[in-house]
């Protein structure tokens, strides 16, 4: 009973947000879904952005990978759908060589 | 962190859209494809963030330029098209990617897939390639609704001879140029295949544009047998505003 | 940093009408989501009212529209700051749907087709407080807005109605729906500004 509504983006548009907690971009890093196993980079993740916080989901089954949510000074990441991420942390978040 | 970017030109590009050349003081560089979060504050301090990639290549002048496209709902393009006069000042995060991004290392053929607004990041890339030199060899395809859409286009137009390491290909869905071969239309495996690197010279692709482009050209793409993990995408969501 | 940009003012309307602190007064109807819009066909649709394991009450579209119906208008407030005012819905009273359900779980959760929960005591669902809506402005309600069906409880933020609505949940603890969890405030009174747990 999904949608093909394609009324997502992808993990490239909560780069930004992201770059508040992670120090390393996170649009490179490989992570696996919890929930089916895919293996995929995180800027291909379905994002749905326009709510009360973000939410990551798995290209694949659309569980959820990760929630965000600004509460006031704090930021509130919940990241039970991803089994791991593997950030390249030789890369700076600005800019390269 | 949020920097502050001055507006020092600004030049419109089609009827709704615009490039605006800011300067920013402590800018620390960028990679072709990546892009800035602009926020705008009103006077009783509601604001709004938005994403814009940058359309300029890498320099070390501090300068970045961003072309923003007017939607019909927009709430933060109508103001960015419209409105910014040269000295405004406007706050910027970034630049923000890693995966979707062209280094001027690279040096396999590169096939660039463009759905509107989507040629912005892309030709990012293409002006790194030409200023950086280099022996990648790009491919451009660039799906418009009309030729009055088309971004960049004298600057595409002088990339259109011989000597040029970039090749443009143009479909449009709504209305064609007179005497164009190819009926409006969207793109399908038919013209992918016949305009994108064949697979098995090995290109890394970049597919960028409104969400539903995006899925369609990528399947596509990796139909001809382009492995997934060769083809990198950026999805600007259903109406091409990426949020 | 913080400055301002010259001349923006997004898009909003002036008012002079009371919105609950620090709203935003809009004119269009935004589409927030928490992930792909489903489509129930309504020979699939139901609607559950559980406790524990126990299904209490079940309707199918058609037994549903078979229930008493009332036409109704509110001013919704969303916790992203934008207020719409004076909307015009048809539903069933949840009293309509409850009248027949005896329990003492005070906390109901509300389930959607998709993922997404939300809790609130049972009380704020009685005594004409909310409905399972199906019409918006005299039309279907459409997909992207919650339908077939959606809950509707306005006198609290707007992630507590429910779209995509499937059933309620009984309990006799309390627990945090999908934003509750995430750090939203467990009741969500927009007159008190109930943005976030922690809220007075």
């Amino acid at each position: 009973m999904s949608s093909t509504a394609y009324d997502y983006v992808d993990g490239n548009a909560a780069a930004g947000e992201l770059s508040r907690i992670f120090a390393t971009d996170v649009t490179a890093a490989e992570g696996q879904c919890a929930h089916c196993g895919a293996i995929k980079r995180f800027a291909e993740a379905h994002l749905y952005m326009q709510g009360p916080g973000i939410v990551a989901r798995c290209a694949v089954c659309e569980n959820v990978l990760l929630r965000l949510a600004k509460v006031r000074q704090r930021v509130s990441l919940d990241m039970r759908g991803i089994t791991y991420l593997k950030l390249d942390t030789s890369q700076s978040l600005e800019s390269s060589g | 962190m949020w920097r502050v970017g001055t507006v020092v030109a600004f030049h419109d590009e089609t009827a709704t859209a615009r490039t605006i050349t800011l300067e920013v003081p402590d800018w620390p560089g960028h990679i072709a494809g990546q892009h800035v979060d602009v926020r705008l504050t009103a006077s009783d301090g509601y604001s709004a963030v938005r994403s814009y990639s940058i359309a300029s290549a890498p320099n070390s002048e501090g300068r970045v330029e961003l072309t923003v496209e007017r939607l019909p709902n927009g709430e933060v393009s109508p103001y960015l098209t419209q409105e910014v006069a040269v000295s405004d000042r406007l706050e910027l995060r970034g630049p923000i990617g890693g995966w979707f991004v062209w280094r001027t290392q690279q040096t396999e053929p590169i096939q660039l897939v463009a759905g509107g607004s989507g040629i912005v990041p892309l030709m990012a890339m293409i002006r790194s390639r030409i200023s950086a030199g280099g022996t990648a060899p790009l491919r451009l395809l660039y799906s418009v609704r009309e030729p009055g859409a088309i971004f960049y286009r004298a600057e595409l137009q002088a990339l259109s001879n011989k000597d040029n390491p970039v090749t443009v290909t143009y479909a449009y869905t709504r209305a064609t140029p007179k005497d164009w071969p190819r009926p409006p239309g969207r793109i399908d495996a038919a013209l992918i295949a016949n305009a994108t690197w064949p697979s098995n010279v090995g290109p890394t692709c970049y597919v960028c544009g409104p969400t539903s482009f995006v899925e369609t050209a990528a399947g596509f793409l990796a139909g001809l047998g382009n492995s997934p993990d060769k083809i990198r995408t950026e999805r600007f969501g259903p109406t091409g505003d990426r949020k | 940093m913080g400055i301002t940009s010259r001349g923006f003012s997004g898009r909003r309307s002036a008012t002079d009408v009371k919105l609950p602190p620090g709203q935003y007064l809009t004119t269009d109807f935004p589409v927030l989501s928490a992930g792909p819009t489903p489509h129930v066909p309504l020979d699939r649709w139901e609607f559950t009212i559980n406790e524990g394991t126990d299904v209490l009450r079940r309707w199918d579209w058609k037994s549903f529209r078979d229930l008493p119906t009332e036409k109704f208008t509110a001013d919704l407030h969303c916790v992203t700051r934008w207020s719409k005012l004076g909307t015009s819905w048809e539903g069933v009273s949840l009293d309509t749907m409850f009248a027949d359900v005896k329990t003492d779980a005070p906390y109901a959760l509300v389930h959607s087709y998709g993922d997404y929960t939300t809790n609130l005591p049972l009380d704020d669902l009685m005594n004409k407080q909310a409905w399972i809506a199906f019409r918006f402005d005299d039309e279907d309600l459409p997909p992207e807005h919650g339908g077939p069906a959606r809950l509707l409880v306005p006198h609290l933020y707007l992630w507590k109605s429910a779209k995509w609505v499937r059933g309620i949940t009984l309990m006799h603890e309390d627990e945090p729906g999908f934003w509750e969890s995430l750090g939203y405030h467990n009741y969500g009174d927009p007159w008190r500004e109930q943005r976030y747990s922690g809220d007075e």
